[in-house]
Order: structure tokens, then sequence, then C-alpha cells
């Protein structure tokens, strides 16, 4: 017992408070089939890893490309633990919104557009270096305000069904539902493969098939709700793993 | 023979011992587009990689015909007996004739 206190006074404060705010979460991972998650974990068999591929080609292409200002893409590792954030400006940015801002402003090229195949490459590329670090975006300062706007979206009741985002990835997360498992509704395996898809898709789009789901509105890709409700989700799972490019049924 | 280039991941062994059985695994990017033929669709022509060959040290190791129920970004996985070092050639061909094509090389000591 002494010995246990001894260890968290070790710990800095922020890691015990996270210990005590993921304590009911698990990973996303750990809702999948033992098959699923065996070629999750594995490069040779998990189609997500083309995406990936043509995300580091074009890290490199272009006479202003990603490579000449950030250097070797490894220069990303943990990035993608830190978003949704807040830039200066005032801007709500997820990693597709970073990279599209990068594009116009430093690169002076046109934007992908969301959910394109180009878009979707580097942002699976660039979050495959953060695969396995503690999500930890920021949600201090102006952040805050963002943070109780995307958790009112996932506390509320929507749609025909009548139902909030927790009434199933809390009260019911392990239970089967449509011939899948019901996870802690992370978002930190996204992009993801989705066999149901068969190609790679942002979160925003898993998101929309949720919408429909309950019945309610589908928001638009890159939306301000989805993206609260994003910055949310990354909070929430605060010191989970990154799982991108993750394997979805 | 030529080959269009097909977006493909290839996981071979670094290195084999000779007469070592190895497995040889791929991912190939492709729709595979199934025919579309319903009343009130428009009509889609079917688009698969319909058959898929292998060769290493100029014999064919591998063959297999690839149906429409078969998944996009198809998923192979077969094993194979080192012999010398040398290319494997993996060769799709797709609905419409084009053959696409894709060389990895194995290294055998």
């Amino acid at each position: 017992m002494r010995r246990a206190a001894a260890l968290l006074a070790l710990l800095p404060p922020i890691a015990i408070g996270l210990l005590a705010g993921a304590a009911e979460l698990r990973p996303s991972r750990d809702f999948l089939s033992p098959e699923l998650r065996g070629q999750q974990e594995d490069p040779s068999r998990h189609p997500g890893w083309l995406w990936v591929d043509e995300g580091e080609v074009l890290w490199q292409e272009g006479e202003r490309s990603c490579q000449s200002c950030h250097g070797d893409i490894g220069s990303m590792a943990g990035v993608a633990t830190r978003y949704p954030a807040l830039e200066q400006d005032g801007a709500l940015l997820n990693l597709e919104g970073r990279i599209e801002r990068c594009r116009t402003q430093y690169q002076s090229e046109a934007a992908f557009g969301y959910e394109s195949e180009a878009l979707l490459s580097l942002t699976a590329a660039i979050a495959t270096r953060s695969r396995g670090l503690p999500m930890s975006v920021a949600v201090d300062g102006p952040a805050a305000a963002i943070l109780e706007e995307g958790r009112r979206l996932y506390e509320t009741r929507q749609g025909q069904l009548n139902l909030a985002c927790g009434q199933c990835h809390d009260d019911n997360a392990g239970r089967r539902l449509r011939g899948d498992v019901i996870s802690n509704g992370l978002g930190t395996g996204y992009p993801a493969y989705r066999l149901e898809w068969n190609t790679l898709g942002s979160l925003h789009r898993r998101l929309r098939a949720c919408s429909l789901g309950v019945r309610a509105t589908q928001f638009d890709l890159g939306s301000r709700e989805y993206l609260t409700l994003e910055l949310f989700l990354a909070h929430r799972a605060t010191g989970l793993p990154v799982e991108a490019p993750g394997l979805r049924r | 023979m030529s080959g269009s280039l097909i977006t493909a991941r290839i996981t071979l062994p670094a290195t084999a011992r000779r007469g070592e059985v190895v497995p040889v695994r791929v991912i190939v990017r492709h729709p595979m587009d199934r025919a579309i033929d319903a009343p009130g669709l428009t009509p889609v022509p079917r688009r698969i990689l319909h058959s898929m060959r292998v060769t290493y040290a100029g014999e064919e190791v591998f063959r297999m015909a690839l149906s429409p129920g078969i998944t996009a970004n198809p998923y192979v996985e077969f094993t194979t007996v080192a012999v010398e070092t040398g290319d494997i050639v993996f060769e799709w061909i797709e609905d419409g004739g084009t053959v696409y094509r894709r060389e990895a090389r194995l290294v055998v000591t």
C-alpha cells in the first residue's frame, strides 16, 4: 500500500487525472474480434496501409512539399494525439483541417477537399506516426467552451430514435448491435478502413453514419458540430492510444 | 510481358534460406466493381480483377480466379519454396483485358 502511494506520488498530477478519467473506457481495438485486431496490427494484411504508402509519397511531392518545411514524416510522431486543436486565430482544426490549411496558406495549392483520396492518405500517413501514443488534446483556455459544446452534442438525445451517443457508447459498450460490438466510440482509429465502406474513411464520415443510425440530422463533413464533437471524443479518449489507420467492420 | 502499374503492398521475408517455405502476402488496390443491372439503377459493367498469376524463378507458383463476390482491395496469402534469389512477378488481369504487373525481389541465402 505504501509502495503504491509512493508510486502515485511519483506520477505527475496530470497522469493521475488520466488514470481516473479513462478507467471505464477501453481502447477501440479491445472491441474488435481477435481476427480483425490481428489484422489491424499487421501492416502486411491491412488494406489501410495502401493509403499510408500513398500519403508518404504525397508528403514529398511538389516544389513546396510538406517535407520541405517539416522534414521527414517521422517528425509527425505525436501530432495526431493533439488534434483537434484551436489555432491562434480561433479556428478549431482537426488533422484534416490542419493539412488543408497548410496546403492553402503555405503551399499555395488548392485544398484537397474533405474525404478526397489525397487528404485521407496524408491524414493516415501522419496519424500512423502517432500509433500507440496516448491522446492528449488541449482543452484549457478558449477550448474549454468548445469542449462543452461538443459534450452537449454527445449528451443530447437526438433523431427519431431519440438517442444520445452515450446510450450506446457508455451504457451498452461491449454489447452487440447489428452484428457488431458497440465500442466506446473514441474515434482514435480514424481515418479507418471500414469493411462496410471497402475504403478508408474519415471520422466525420463515420459520425454521419451514426447520425443516420439514430435518424438524426447528418451534419456536413468538416462541420462545426462534428468538429466540436471530435474535440470532445478526443478529450474523452485522453490517455488511450491512437490506432489510426484502424480496421473496422 | 509488360503491364500497367497498380498500387500493391507485397510482403516477403527479408531473406530466406534455400528450400525454406516462405509466406507471400499481397494486397492490391482495386475497387472490384460488380456489375450493376437492376431496375431503376444506372447499369454499370463489371470491372474486377478476374485472374491473378504469380511466377518465380521462371515458373508459375500461384494462380487464382477471382470472383465478383471478392471484396475491394483483395488480400491474398500463399506460400512458396525459396529456390534462388530472384523476382516474384505478380500479374492481375482486369475485365477488358488490362494486365497489371508488380514485382518483388526474394533474396535467398
